[in-house]
């Protein structure tokens, strides 16, 4: 007997109790969808930017490597997207655009046809996301209602930088991913 | 060994033991302030508990309901009744892909089956990526806490760590200076691994996708890099619907680390163009503890170590006393039931506060469980030591001449008893625990004197 049909055998010879799901109920959400947003975002240690800051610190020449998948920042953009995301492994900056944001935690939801590829948002040393301001849910349920039965192969929440605490619980930013997540709400 | 030998052991180190204590408080505080702004919390773990009491009651409709859209979507599904024959598959794929050397992200499961030192002794190098894991696995050691693998290291031995390994500056502790130590070394590791290796946080049976959280990047570093995904998932992980995902990504990360979402949730529903993509569904126990119906909730868990952080044994006795893969108050509930004997000890290792249920994201009724596996244990060993001194004690309480006598002769008899008596073996009551100050005369007399 296969393990598959054993395991299912298993589960279905306990005949268990079947029980009702819930239904989730609609509850409160912040009457300030942007300002619960920013607050957030910036408690998980991201950081909002202006258009005008971004370019500025683009024709400054702090990021040498620049992807832009947006057309505002098309002009500032010198690197194809490759077929092997291997080759983004000195990529200084993605510029992406986020579908939509969540005010509750400030979760931002992209899919495959954001990224140009998967690798994108992790690789880059540092990553920039527009966020249309009127594109805010309140809490993840309106998130996910908004999401619905979208079939992207891949879909992501991106709330902040790379970051953890696994060293006596010190919050170190920049773990394996990218350093910087660079909010600009359009 | 057994649970409290290893407490003692890790009680040796006065102030590392103390610092794990209250760093582990600190993030249950952390747990309890978060908790405090959602004004839904408690109906979110209610929603969250009945979600999963439907899963338990049709486990096999939703795996079956898995298997069917992820096979749609592209996704390899395979089966593993158990910790060797997951192993077994992990190392069939990488030998297929002729792979010599994997990055692997947080996944308790795979620590659960072995599998690194299995795929070791077939030549194959296996990488933690998790920061915590990385340092623990360098230490040959497993993570002691679920989610803070790494917790029970200080800074100065992770420091000496990285100077031997890494060649990192010799007395340099500085937390950030370490980490980019570490991403370093683990971005040449990323680069270079054709197969990674994740564990799952949730299986969508509506979709067949699944679900990883991390705060590091590091799943997604290594699976976007690599030809084939596998992803490693125990058969409870299943929810029904994608909308669910919304109560449980609430809950979450708020119990884990007080922080109100991961940096990064990711949502794998099918391969990229030209890559591979392998869930490997395991039981390893699960079904034999779905069928125990006094314990079938544990099975609930969302690996969340909220129960860790505010267990006041956990918090002072670390995880590598519980010997057991997860650790805690919900380890000593699973960990029993795959090996009864090995795992005695573990369901004492509770004050019985119900701490670990109350703060449980899913509403397990942790003590309880606890103190029912207590049950099945002197059931199945015959009258323990304790029990037998708790009898003794148990006929003073029934006569109240006898507790009258016994009280007088008690505050006699503990001033000039010797410790070596009270202190004796037998008296397993009085091993770690002190005697309280004893009072001249007893409330009764007291009360007679001043108020009567």
């Amino acid at each position: 007997m296969s393990s598959r049909s054993e395991i299912l055998g298993k589960i279905k010879s306990l005949k268990l109790e079947q029980k009702p799901l819930p239904e989730t109920p609609v509850f409160a959400v912040s009457n300030n969808l942007e300002e619960s947003f920013v607050k957030s975002i910036l408690s998980n240690k991201g950081e909002i930017w202006t258009l005008q800051e971004l370019e500025g610190k683009i024709q400054s020449g702090s990021f040498p490597k620049v992807y832009a998948k947006v057309p505002e920042f098309k002009s500032f953009s010198n690197q194809e997207l490759p077929s092997d995301p291997h080759e983004f492994a000195d990529l200084d900056l993605a510029i992406i655009r986020g579908q939509f944001g969540v005010a509750e935690n400030g979760a931002i939801w992209l899919e495959d046809s954001d990224l140009g590829l998967r690798a994108v948002p992790f690789i880059a040393e540092h990553l920039a996301i527009l966020l249309d301001r009127n594109q805010l849910v309140g809490n993840m349920h309106q998130a996910y209602q908004k999401v619905g039965m979208a079939e992207s192969g891949f879909g992501l929440f991106i709330a902040g930088p790379s970051k953890t605490a696994d060293i006596e619980q010190s919050l170190v930013i920049g773990a394996h991913g990218a350093r910087s997540l660079l909010l600009i709400l359009t | 060994m057994s649970h409290p030998v290893q407490a003692a052991e890790f009680l040796q180190d006065a102030a590392k033991a103390k610092w794990h204590d209250e760093t582990l408080w600190f993030v249950r505080d952390k747990r309890d302030k978060i908790s405090h702004t959602i004004p839904e919390w408690e109906q979110l773990r209610e929603l969250a508990s009945k979600i999963k009491d439907n899963v338990l009651g049709n486990l096999d409709i939703y795996l079956e309901d898995f298997e069917r859209n992820a096979t749609k979507n592209g996704i390899k599904v395979h089966w593993a009744k158990d910790a060797e024959e997951h192993n077994a598959i992990v190392l069939s794929i990488l030998q297929e892909k002729n792979c010599k050397a994997i990055v692997k992200s947080k996944s308790i499961l795979t620590e659960e089956c072995h599998l690194n030192p299995y795929l070791e002794k077939s030549g194959i190098e296996v990488v933690d990526t998790d920061l915590g894991e990385r340092i623990v696995q360098f230490l040959n050691q497993p993570p002691s806490h679920i989610v803070l693998p790494a917790i029970h290291l200080k800074k100065g031995e992770i420091s000496d760590l990285f100077h031997e390994k890494l060649h990192t500056e010799k007395g340099n502790d500085d937390p950030t200076y370490l980490t980019q130590a570490a991403r370093v070394h683990l971005r040449e590791k990323f680069l270079g691994a054709k197969v990674a290796i994740t564990g799952v946080n949730f299986g969508i049976a509506e979709t067949g996708e699944f679900v990883v959280c991390t705060n590091e990047g590091n799943a997604d570093m290594g699976v976007h890099l690599a030809d084939v995904h596998i992803a490693c998932m125990g058969i409870e992980k299943i929810i029904p619907k994608r909308q669910h995902l919304s109560v449980f990504l609430r809950l979450l990360a708020r119990s884990a680390t007080g922080q109100s979402i991961t940096n990064y949730t990711s949502h794998f529903r099918s391969p990229a163009a030209g890559r591979e993509m392998h869930i490997i569904l395991v039981d390893n126990g699960r079904t034999a503890q779905l069928g125990r119906e006094t314990f079938r909730n544990s099975l609930k868990c969302i690996r969340c170590g909220a129960c860790m952080n505010t267990c006041p044994i956990y918090r002072r006795s670390g995880g590598f006393s519980y010997e057991s893969t997860v650790p805690g108050p919900i380890g000593s509930i699973l960990s029993p039931g795959l090996d009864l004997k090995k795992y005695s000890t573990l369901p004492f290792a509770s004050t019985l506060c119900g701490s670990c249920s109350d703060v449980c994201p899913v509403k397990i009724n942790i003590h309880e469980q606890l103190y029912a596996w207590r049950q099945e244990i002197t059931k199945a060993q015959g009258t323990s030591p304790k029990s037998l001194s708790m009898s003794l004690g148990n006929g003073i309480f029934k006569s109240p001449l006898a507790y009258k006598i016994s009280g007088t002769l008690m505050r006699a008899a503990l001033k000039t008893l010797p410790d070596s008596l009270i202190y004796n073996p037998l008296n397993t009551y009085g091993k770690s625990r002190d005697l309280p100050e004893l009072p001249k005369e007893s409330f009764k007399d007291w009360y007679k004197k001043n108020r009567g």
